[in-house]
């Protein structure tokens, strides 16, 4: 066949950049329109695109570049929805010694997810679900975490916190085979924002596989005189903590074809999954995220926030802010930190999140907080 | 099969003893049972689940066609795997756009659908299509320049068919008016334009099945593109020798017109690589090309007029013979730049082929009968000239179009 261009066209890597660049803006100004079009007093929670509505509410601000199709929650056995607020406090008892014992029961398993509408991943799973269960405890507390192993390959939970060398979840040390059973024993602490995934090698096949988690430790207030305010509203359970609406988010992404760069990104695991269904806020109410990157293959991801600001608690380690007043912050594989922010001065709207990195973005992790006015 | 042997009673009567006459249907019938039976068996049964090991089934798509408009990208996709497909998602430029497939659902095997995606896509420029089936395999589809897809239009037929003439027709008709001065040759001069035509045609069928298998490789792979190419090619050349061969070997205007129509279907083939290109968006076809083209053809219209030398066609016979050898250029540019499937490209070029290999054997036929001998053509020395001049002024013209 003939050629008739004077040069290789399958080095498209130099137009790439300039493409990128320019989907960028037309991304922002549509989401520009799209927040001044966006019709006020948005009452009804969280699905907007039925399809009776000839225009769903998501599509107003990213037009038509978004995964095609809805994700079947039932079958999946997980709805990344309730996942925001579905924290997993264990059962607690009390120790001869007066201290508390938290017990957390974890299962390895082997199960097929979809991870966008229609593509179906052969994932790895603590308690059949990605990211596994947001394990929340509190500071000082005697954590019991009895792991079996149902999968098909052994695993660990390695948990990122203090604890003895024999708890670590690597191997030799808490990494059991598919059906033994074993028991994580150590301190809830430091308090903080933390994570917990399988340390079984190779490593980047068992964490892109699915297998991680929140491990949230709260601080407990009575430690923290000075600051013993801050400290109760993290606390779980009381009535400051009450007033936040407090959301759990890994920043996660899958390699479907297995060739070590990502098809899909998301915020925890489905494509697109708040941007089809916005995350409902009610304006008066700030906004606490307990954020964490376990994104394999690509060295960081981030997360931006449309129209506003936020402090940054890293690790979630302190009680006063590590980063104030900002819209961006960027995180490493395992790097986690709290996010706080308020759109009590806002007006009600749609308002997007999402990467920085306009190819994770692109690629499925965005998604869009419906701020509402409160409702009685 | 049955009807032959009742409507042949005499070869019923000789060759089977009465009262078998249906034997030999039984003999038909039986194999096919057996397949049938096996068939069922493997279905029914499915003895071939010890094999299933877990793996995913094998995946394969070809973009057929890519279709640029001002409502963005549809493409046309066949569906190559082990099982009916599903494409999930479609990304451009790494980032998931909507899309509607015509008809939805499963891609059963061999079977296409219509993808459109509201895409804009950047004149000029590159774009990168990919697809995602439920089991998460990916296809990239490159579009290296998109520009848009040029639609049928009175405009748009009437410039290509000038081109088309430019490139087809017009070197084809100012070969042949050599013809006047050639007619006084004398036995040498003929020996050297016939062996010249063959020449010419040796490196027209190697560049035709060249073009027919790059195609080819382009299709999908149910088509089997290399054995396609070849059966079309050797269907083609048996077709076309056993119609020429009813009254003999072809002479004068017969053969000339078999010339005309190989290098007609040689000339269809440059015309689909021409509209291929303005398909893809490589429409920087200069003034500089078209004249490679115009020079590159010239000879084409030699090789027509060399067994008419000494017969005295009527002028429209002329005319004919230009066109047919010259306007598969225009249809080639039309169909080419449609984008149509690469599958019917390389059977164009291989019908094509086919026919070019059967003038070669003619036209050496009759420089072989002209000459007295197999041997006697090939070493004669206006015969040795001819082929390489054939062949070498093809080449050297072919490095004006090639880039």
């Amino acid at each position: 066949m003939r050629s008739w261009l004077p040069f290789d066209l399958r080095r498209r890597g130099f137009l790439g950049a300039g493409l990128l660049a320019a989907g960028g803006a037309a991304f922002t100004a549509r989401t520009a329109l799209g927040q001044t079009a966006h019709p006020a007093g948005h009452g009804g929670g969280t699905a907007q695109a039925d399809a009776n509505s000839v225009v769903p509410a998501h599509r107003v601000a990213h037009g038509a570049m978004i995964t095609v199709g809805d994700v079947d929650d039932v079958r999946n056995g997980f709805d990344p929805t309730a996942m925001l607020t579905d924290w997993d406090t264990g059962t607690v008892s009390t120790l001869p010694d007066g201290r508390r014992l938290r017990t957390f029961e974890v299962t390895a398993e082997d199960k097929e997810i979809e991870i966008a509408p229609g593509v179906m991943f052969p994932a790895w799973t603590f308690n059949g679900r990605v990211p596994g269960p947001a394990l929340r405890a509190i500071e000082g507390e005697q954590l019991r975490i009895v792991f079996r192993n149902d999968g098909s390959h052994p695993h660990s939970m390695h948990f990122h916190g203090i604890h003895a060398a024999r708890m670590d979840g690597v191997p030799g040390a808490g990494l059991i085979g598919p059906g033994e059973e074993f028991i994580y024993e150590f301190e809830a602490k430091p308090f903080g924002c933390h994570l917990y995934h399988c340390h079984a090698l190779p490593l980047a096949r068992h964490i892109h596989k699915g297998m991680y988690g929140l491990f949230v430790v709260d601080p407990d207030p009575d430690r923290h005189p000075d600051l013993a305010d801050v400290a109760r509203s993290r606390l779980l359970g009381t009535p400051e903590n009450a007033r936040w609406q407090e959301l759990a988010m890994v920043m996660n992404a899958f390699d479907t074809t297995f060739d070590g760069e990502n098809e899909f990104y998301a915020c925890n695991t489905i494509a697109h999954c708040y941007a089809e269904k916005p995350i409902r806020i009610e304006k008066h109410r700030p906004v606490r995220v307990y954020l964490v990157n376990i994104t394999e293959f690509d060295p960081i991801n981030s997360f931006h926030l449309h129209a506003n600001f936020f402090d940054y608690y890293d690790q979630g380690t302190t009680l006063t802010p590590t980063l104030k007043t900002v819209d961006v912050i960027m995180q490493c594989q395992a790097q986690r930190g709290i996010l706080e922010f308020t759109f009590a001065d806002h007006e009600p709207g749609l308002y997007m999140f999402h990467a920085h990195q306009s190819e994770f973005t692109e690629l499925g992790w965005m998604g869009m907080f419906d701020v509402v006015e409160a409702v009685s | 099969m049955n009807e032959n042997f009742t409507t042949d009673p005499s070869a019923v009567t000789v060759a089977l003893p009465k009262g078998s006459r249906w034997q030999p249907a039984i003999w038909v019938i039986l194999p096919l049972a057996v397949l049938a039976a096996a068939i069922w068996w493997l279905t029914a049964t499915n003895p071939l689940s010890r094999f299933d090991n877990g793996a995913p089934p094998v995946e394969s798509l070809t973009v057929e066609r890519t279709i640029l408009d001002h409502n963005g990208l549809r493409l046309l996709v066949r569906a190559g795997g082990s099982e009916p497909m599903t494409i999930a998602q479609v990304q451009v430029d790494a980032a998931y756009w909507e899309f509607v497939q015509e008809p939805s659902g499963q891609i059963a095997r061999g079977e296409t659908a219509w993808l459109s995606l509201p895409f804009p896509w950047v004149t000029g420029e590159a774009h990168l299509v990919t697809f995602v089936t439920n089991t998460g395999a990916t296809f990239d589809h490159p579009i290296p320049v998109a520009v848009a897809t040029p639609s049928v239009t009175s405009g748009n037929l009437v410039s290509q068919a000038i081109l088309g003439a430019f490139v087809g027709i017009l070197p084809v008709a100012i070969g042949l008016m050599f013809y006047p001065a050639l007619r006084g040759a004398g036995p040498a001069t003929m020996d050297f334009l016939l062996a010249m035509t063959v020449g010419l045609l040796g490196f027209l069928i190697v560049d035709t099945l060249e073009d027919s298998l790059e195609f080819a490789s382009q299709a999908a792979a149910i088509f089997q593109g290399q054995a396609m190419v070849v059966l079309t090619a050797a269907a083609s050349f048996l077709i076309l020798m056993a119609v020429s061969r009813r009254q003999g070997s072809p002479t004068g205007v017969a053969l000339a017109t078999y010339i005309a129509l190989g290098i007609g279907l040689h000339n269809l083939g440059e015309g689909l690589a021409i509209g291929a290109a303005f398909a893809a968006g490589a429409a920087g076809l200069g003034t500089f090309l078209v004249i490679g083209f115009t020079l590159h053809n010239i000879t084409e219209g030699i090789g027509i007029a060399a067994p008419i030398l000494k017969v005295r066609p009527p002028l429209w016979a002329f005319a004919a013979l230009a066109l047919l050898a010259g306007g598969p250029a225009v249809v080639g540019i039309w169909i080419g730049s449609l984008a149509y499937a690469p599958q019917w490209s390389a059977l164009a070029l291989a019908i094509g082929a086919g026919a070019i290999l059967q003038v070669i054997l003619e036209v050496g036929a009759l420089l072989v009968r002209s000459r007295g001998g197999a041997s006697a053509a090939l070493g004669s020395m206006p015969v040795l000239a001819g082929l390489a001049v054939g062949v070498g002024f093809m080449y050297l013209t072919a490095m004006l179009v090639k880039i």
